[in-house]
């Protein structure tokens, strides 16, 4: 199959699935499974931003949860301070991305010099900073009790908020994928596999890794504002470092380096978490289901290091090489050592 | 008259408590290849690194064109037009073969077009394996790339570590026709360990021994110099 072929086909398969997508609230027509298919939506897009970090630059963060807590926060603050339009949500979006992405750059610029391990220690460390001010400044955010707050009238319909948070996805997916295929998106790449060659081809890698660190920060901040839309509801928990390990865990089991991995991912985890927590009633063990993350954390680490889609793409490759490979005619004569053993 | 391109000064390195480099001297001319030879663990690398500015020098020069560039970045020194094939080839495992030239190409002009075609002709399996990602070649596959990565561009200055390492010398014979090609364009610093392939393609040579030079002249002088060539290459 060539290449163009395979582009196609795939092409074909997200387009199927967008179509299932969009006929799956009024087939599915349950209020709690619309809403956690949003959810698996909104931390799609956060997983998706952090495999640009991980997956196409190689740059493990510990603080992406700062992004999105901006996100979160500047959308709620502004709703609660204006009107709870769709004007003020959609200006709310745009200036928690513009905040993000120059708190991005001045934490790229500062801590991205660095070398991987110390680069995550100090991101957890800003990271930390920010959840402080979160919880301190409660004249604004009202602490780690946080506040409620109007979402846009339109948004009272769940649909019409799926529909919304599905059309975000798609074009975040679409322009993050025009991204890391673009000659730009090669050179993080390139980052990623060796630095220093990076350096003597004559690229300052530095600027490189700080462009993907805004523009990750950036789409976090989207997924914030839409969780914190999607709660009515913000507190200093959207800072957490659970955010961040939900958005590692995701796209690690989803598959690193693939944008696609991180969805699946999500959604793997969004529903697990669902019906897991839900199991609880019956079985007490279920109340520790962190505990069944840990593990299958665990085993993919260990026997799927590719994640999901990673795999079964490692697995399409065997198949495709193993169909085009020349058939080799049956053995007539025997090997010397089957002669002297039959010897 | 025959131009200065690259002069080491004393130049020492330090690679963590150790110290590699004592004292090399050492000089490129305009057009030629000048071959660092020397054993294992001589620093033959290590100066070619410290030129591109991966491992910074401690002490001593690094005059480019005239120009010191010893404090340098390594990306600036690139862009001054000095190109680095490394030992381990530096592959970007997981571009394509495509991917890995475009990514390696300063600025596409017809010239550059034309040296593509021209060492696709020369490495066929390059053209065969177009689509096929950096870490799924062969060992010779890889140094082919490498090799037409470096041959692309215009650069005024190629530093190639080993070039022949552990290839097949069906494959050797490949890369040196391709270095042969780039001798006619560029100026040359090689470091080899295959006394044969280094010359046939060496103008001029210096012999590294401990991180410090001891010998340098011309390739004809070291061929005839059994002497020099049993003590401190071990051949003969």
């Amino acid at each position: 199959m060539g290449q163009e072929k395979y582009y196609s086909l795939k092409n074909v398969i997200f387009l199927i699935i967008i179509i299932a997508l969009i006929f799956f609230p009024y087939v599915a027509d349950s209020r709690t499974l619309t809403i956690l298919m949003t959810q698996v939506f909104i931390f799609s897009i956060l997983a998706m931003s952090y495999d640009i970090l991980l997956g196409y630059t190689g740059i493990v963060s510990f603080g992406h949860a700062m992004f999105f807590g901006i996100g979160a926060y500047t959308t709620a603050i502004l709703l609660s301070m204006y009107d709870n339009t769709m004007m003020i949500f959609l200006i709310s979006i745009i200036v928690g991305m513009i905040f993000t992405g120059f708190v991005s750059f001045l934490v790229g610029l500062l801590t991205l010099r660095l070398k991987s391990h110390f680069f995550a220690m100090l991101t957890l460390a800003i990271s930390g900073l920010f959840l402080v001010v979160a919880e301190k400044w409660r004249t604004v955010t009202k602490g780690n009790d946080g506040f409620t707050f109007r979402a846009p009238d339109l948004f009272r319909d769940r649909v019409f908020f799926y529909f919304f948070v599905l059309v975000c996805l798609v074009v975040a997916f679409l322009v993050l994928r025009r991204f890391v295929t673009s000659p730009l998106g090669k050179v993080l790449i390139a980052v990623r596999e060796n630095e220093q060659r990076t350096r003597s081809l004559g690229f300052r890698t530095l600027h490189y890794k700080v462009i993907a660190s805004i523009v990750a920060g950036v789409v976090a901040s989207l997924s914030g504002s839409l969780y914190a839309i999607s709660l009515r509801f913000v507190n200093t928990s959207v800072m957490s470092m659970d955010i961040t390990l939900d958005a590692l865990l995701m796209t690690i089991i989803g598959g690193v380096g693939t944008l696609v991995g991180p969805i699946v991912g999500s959604f793997v985890i969004e529903i697990a978490q669902h019906y897991l927590s839900g199991l609880a009633n019956d079985y007490p063990i279920f109340e520790r289901w962190i505990i069944f993350f840990g593990m299958l954390y665990i085993l993919v680490v260990i026997f799927f290091p590719k994640g999901i889609v990673g795999t079964v793409y490692v697995k399409y490759l065997t198949w495709k090489s193993k169909k085009s490979r020349p058939q080799q005619p049956k053995q007539s004569v025997p090997l010397v050592k089957d002669k002297e053993r039959l010897e | 008259m025959m131009n200065s391109l690259l002069k080491l000064d004393q130049l020492q390195t330090h690679i963590g408590q150790y110290h590699i480099l004592q004292g090399i001297q050492f000089e490129a001319i305009e057009g030629e290849v000048s071959v660092l030879l020397g054993r294992n663990g001589a620093g033959k690398t290590t100066t070619l690194k410290t030129i591109i500015g991966l491992t910074p020098a401690s002490h001593g020069k690094v005059m480019f064109e005239g120009q010191e560039i010893t404090k340098r970045k390594t990306y600036d020194i690139a862009n001054l037009g000095i190109g680095y094939v490394p030992e381990d080839q530096g592959i970007f495992k997981g571009l394509t073969v495509e991917e890995n030239m475009k990514v390696a190409i300063r600025k596409e002009t017809d010239e550059v077009c034309e040296k593509q075609a021209y060492i696709l002709e020369l490495f066929p399996d390059l053209k065969k394996f177009w689509k096929k990602a950096g870490g799924h070649l062969s060992g010779g596959q890889k140094q082919m790339l490498s090799m037409a990565r470096a041959f692309v561009n215009d650069s005024k200055l190629l530093l190639i570590d080993e070039p022949s390492k552990g290839l097949a010398p069906i494959v050797v014979e490949k890369v040196m026709e391709a270095i042969t090609e780039m001798k006619k364009k560029t100026t040359i610093i090689l470091v080899e360990q295959n006394f044969i392939m280094a010359s046939r393609i060496g103008d001029t040579y210096t012999l590294i021994d401990d991180g410090k030079t001891v010998h340098s002249g011309s390739m004809a002088e070291l061929i005839g110099d059994e002497e020099l060539k049993r003590k401190y290459l071990g051949i003969g």
